[in-house]
């Protein structure tokens, strides 16, 4: 028996009509290709409206074949499945042809545009005749989850998760949780102190029942999919025997080896060869920095083993493989901060009194290397005059071309306390201005109120070259005041660059291991960027914080607690559905050559000793179809994508546009189609 | 290593200096220089402001002479070395202004294809081709004790130039440290050297010639090295002019870098063209090196 199609063109308001004539599109689709019952276009197909009208036809038309053009399917796929299913139509014999995306958004010629749309309609026709109806899979939702990055926006995901009674795996790459918001002084706009209102956080953490908190460990590999991915966890060796370790702090104390401390300190401080990061830091167990441990370096010393009350120094220690099962993954793996030393014309690492904003963050730390005083290089001279310049590596066609968020803000907090803690005049040089979020407005106004200087202009140089002897021994900042028109030096002390956010060195093959791509800038990737920005292309993968993007720590928190949220709705579900995409094998016709088994690389592919013959494992397998192009006796098929289909596609998709082009351009008109045109009348 | 070479005309005449000494410098660091036969002007900076078609067109021509065998051109002098750059940048990204310059070519039975010739700086090509190693090697006197102050001007840094970081130049810095110098800090290493101001104000001029003599000055260099004939000429030739202006008292030698670099080899000052700078640069060279030595003279 013929299939019967439905063919639905949406309009998308504008956003299809604007560049494809679709009602040419349904109109002809309706009159050219074989087997379609019903053509129809409309303002909105996603509205409740539109699938209405494609339940009724289901039911009215019998339709037995669904084709919706309209936007991407990763948009709508979901809704127009789901209004099949309800007019009891299999879901996977409607399929969706992307005119929004694909065609209209980019082409600028409509007569083009509406020609390959028709196209496109035909590829999908030709294909979801040989569709095959499909049952998705129930998978158990493991009520596990794995956070990896212990900063604010991974400590805020385990908390959320870990108080609503789940178990979180915490895996963190430093010694200790915290993140950079550990490093701060100060937070904008509230001014409160960033290690008060964090720390108990991280004690939280690390003494949560529901936590298994694994730092000095990094994530190796993911495999699985949602609901039950398998991760493995390498635990690098620290040295210490954390069952055994108390954190009395007696192995730092005596360790004869100082070294300067280049993560936590920013280069401004000193820590031992065996060190905990800071006092407060979650878990407080020492790691051995092998690099600088003169016992790893010479073979000699073991002053810690020796001096240790508990015996808990462990030499011998090696990096330990763990492998866990989890349902559902949040990546929160932060940002590194841009090198200011690529931007040479503002000195830094050349003019000892340049300084990053991390380094700054630190001088004005309490805890930090001055006791919290704001000096310059030499550790004593309290400075005159500071200036900040904005938008170091961001904004900037030749680094990164993305606004970093946070550094207007900082900046501005910056200004605070060196108003706060010393006599110094302080200059601003920005370009914009964009103190956006709550409360940023009126703290701008504050520092403005304080007497803050604020020079709107890009930097061009911070030089040593002075002009005048009253500037001997002064910086001088290079930079055109736009507001006033004209060049100014200014003579300073100190100079704070505020370097931009950028992603992790790793961010990309880090994402690759777990299934998620990058932005061009290497931030993550959300599902979509206003409606769904935690979750990721990959199903059970969330993103928290910095990673998806810069950003601040109250967005930190809300994207932490937010991918929580989702992944509690996936644990709540119990259950959850995975697409039956997936490959099987002809077991009669197999002959066990098994070059699929090594080839899969989702270890889906198990081999059946006894028959000789290779099985799919359904649960496991991605669908991806490496196996089906590899097989040479061609005896094993990806559901959903097998040859008849594909080639079917391939063969509609070559609908030859070429007279329809012709004619259009030469502003002939359509030759009536008197036949079809009755029969369009008549349905 | 081989490359064609392009005096261009500073070097014939005001700057000879400069042309012995990279001739003789190019010679010891196995730099085979091949000059073109019959170049012509570069265009300096009065070509391109006119118009470019007749620029690029000019400085083609020098670029269409290059032998097929050699595919780099060696050109010391700044502005010769941006024109050339910028011609066949302009000739490959406007693909209608090559196929014009190449009709112009024509008429004289020339053509270019742009991109063919790569156009090297002589520092770039000693800081990269020759490289640290083979420089240290042929160290005879090291300048050990001569305090010198690396000059880059604007022209060979600027961003589509690429022979050396266009903020903050550093490949003459690395040289002279190979060659055993102390190379001093010197921040205005890539600023203005007044360029022909001085033939329209001079007082503009002067006190951007009077930023880089003081700069020198005040980080106590013995010595101002250029690579740029211009440059050198602006702060050698009117650092009188700038003193009577200014009521000050320099006493800058400022010679190309090719000179002293010379020297580290042990090469004679005579052939190296000392001499011809007008603030004298021998009496502090022998003062911190001691006298050429004889013997072993090359």
């Amino acid at each position: 028996m013929a299939e019967r199609l439905g063919i639905y063109v949406c309009h998308c308001g504008s956003n299809i009509a604007g560049t494809v004539d679709v009602e040419e599109v349904a109109r002809w689709a309706g009159t050219t290709i074989r087997d379609v019952v019903v053509s129809r276009d409309y303002k909105f197909m996603c509205s409740s409206l539109g699938q209405q009208m494609i339940e009724d036809d289901i039911g009215q038309q019998k339709l037995s074949r669904v084709v919706v053009a309209a936007c991407s399917p990763h948009l709508h796929e979901k809704t127009f499945r789901r209004a099949c299913a309800n007019a009891e139509l299999n879901p996977y014999l409607c399929q969706m042809v992307n005119l929004r995306e694909h065609c209209s958004w980019v082409s600028t010629d409509k007569v083009a545009a509406t020609a390959k749309a028709k196209a496109l309609v035909y590829a999908a026709a030709e294909r979801v005749k040989w569709q095959e109806p499909l049952e998705p899979m129930p998978v158990k939702v493991n009520p596990n989850t794995l956070v990896v990055g212990g900063g604010i926006a991974g400590i805020q995901a385990t908390l959320e998760l870990a108080d609503a009674g789940y178990h979180v795996y915490l895996v963190e790459r430093s010694p200790s949780i915290g993140g950079h918001m550990a490093q701060f002084d100060k937070t904008f706009p509230t001014l409160d102190c960033s290690a008060c209102i964090l720390t108990p956080k991280m004690s939280e953490v690390g003494q949560h029942e529901n936590v298994t908190l694994l730092t000095y460990s990094e994530l190796e590999e993911v495999s699985g999919s949602v609901g039950s991915f398998k991760v493995k966890i390498r635990k690098k060796a620290r040295y210490v025997d954390e069952a055994a370790c108390t954190g009395c702090g007696i192995c730092t104390e005596k360790c004869p080896r100082r070294v300067i401390d280049h993560d936590f300190e920013a280069g401004l401080g000193y820590r031992k060869a065996i060190y905990t990061p800071f006092p407060q830091a979650v878990p407080r167990i020492p790691v051995i920095d092998v690099a600088s441990c003169i016992w790893f370096d010479r073979g000699k010393c073991r002053a810690c083993e020796k001096l240790c009350p508990t015996n808990a120094i462990a030499l011998d220690q090696e990096d330990k493989i763990i492998e866990l099962e989890v349902g559902n993954v949040i990546l929160a793996t932060g940002w590194q901060l841009f090198d200011s030393r690529k931007l040479p014309q503002f000195g830094y690492g050349r003019l000892p009194n340049v300084f990053t904003n991390m380094e700054f963050e630190r001088l004005c730390n309490a805890a930090g290397p001055t006791s919290g005083k704001i000096v310059l290089r030499d550790g004593k001279t309290e400075p005159e005059s500071v200036a900040i310049l904005h938008c170091v590596g961001s904004r900037d066609v030749n680094h990164h071309e993305y606004c970093s968020a946070v550094c207007c803000m900082a900046a501005l907090k910056f200004g605070h306390l060196v108003l706060e803690k010393t006599k110094a005049q302080v200059y601003s040089f920005y370009i914009d201005m964009r103190p956006n979020q709550k409360g940023y407005e009126e703290f701008y106004q504050r520092l403005l109120e304080e007497g803050m200087h604020f020079v709107r202009g890009k930097v061009a140089e911070v030089t040593d070259a002075t002009r005048q002897p009253a500037e001997r021994g002064k910086l001088i900042v290079q930079v055109e005041d736009t507001l006033l028109g004209r060049q100014r030096r200014i003579p300073v002390d100190m100079v704070v660059l505020m370097g931009a956010m950028e992603p992790q060195p790793d961010a990309k093959e880090f994402g690759l291991k777990c299934g998620i791509s990058c932005s061009m800038a290497g931030w993550y990737t959300e599902r979509h960027p206003k409606l769904d920005p935690v979750a990721t292309m990959t199903d059970g993968i969330f993103i928290a914080g910095v990673c998806q993007g810069p950003k601040d720590i109250p967005a930190s928190v809300v994207q932490g607690a937010a991918a929580a949220a989702r992944v509690q709705g996936m644990i709540a579900k119990g259950t959850v559905m995975i697409e039956p995409i997936v490959a099987s094998i002809d077991e009669k016709a197999c002959s066990g050559c098994r070059i699929c088994n090594n080839l899969c690389p989702f270890s889906a592919i198990e081999f059946d000793g006894e028959k000789k013959v290779s099985r799919v494992i359904t649960a496991l397998c991605k669908g991806c179809g490496t196996c089906v192009a590899a097989c040479p006796a061609g005896v094993i098929t990806g559901a959903h994508f097998n040859n008849r289909q594909i080639l079917a596609e391939i063969g509609g998709a070559l609908w030859d546009a070429s007279p329809v082009l012709e004619d259009a351009r030469a502003g002939a008109d359509e030759p009536a189609d008197e036949e079809a045109e009755s029969a369009l009348s008549a349905r | 290593m081989k490359y064609a070479y392009y005096p261009g005309c500073s070097l014939e005449v005001s700057s000879a200096a400069y042309d012995v000494s990279v001739r003789a410098v190019a010679e010891l660091l196995m730099i085979e220089l091949e000059e073109l036969d019959d170049w012509n002007c570069c265009g300096a900076t009065e070509y391109f402001s006119q118009d470019e078609l007749t620029a690029c067109s000019v400085i083609a021509r020098n670029l269409a002479l290059v032998e097929p065998r050699l595919d780099q051109l060696i050109a010391p002098c700044a502005a010769c070395y941006l024109n050339l750059k910028k011609t066949d940048r302009l000739m490959a990204e406007d693909a209608a202004m090559g196929a014009r310059v190449n009709e112009c070519l024509a008429a004289g039975g020339l053509s270019y294809q742009p991109g063919r010739v790569r156009v090297r700086h002589l520092l770039d090509v000693i800081h990269d081709d020759v490289g640290e190693s083979a420089v240290r090697d042929k160290v005879v006197r090291p300048l050990a004790g001569l305090r010198v102050a690396p000059y880059y001007g604007c022209q060979v840094v600027r961003p589509a130039a690429e022979a050396d970081c266009s903020e903050y130049p550093m490949k003459m810095d690395a040289l002279f440290t190979w060659l055993g110098a102390e190379v001093v800090h010197y921040p205005v290493k890539a600023h203005c050297c007044g360029g022909h101001m001085t033939q329209l104000s001079e007082p503009m001029a002067f006190e951007l010639i009077r930023r880089l003599l003081q700069s020198a000055v005040e980080y106590e260099a013995d010595l101002i090295l250029c690579m740029c004939p211009m440059c050198q000429l602006n702060m050698d030739a009117y650092q009188s002019r700038v003193n009577g202006f200014f009521q000050t008292s320099f006493r800058v030698p400022v010679v190309f870098f090719t000179q002293v670099c010379g020297l580290a080899l042990g090469l004679e000052p005579t052939r190296l063209g000392f001499g011809k700078e007008i603030v004298p640069a021998m009496p502090v060279l022998e003062a911190r090196l001691g006298a050429a030595p004889a013997a072993s003279s090359r």
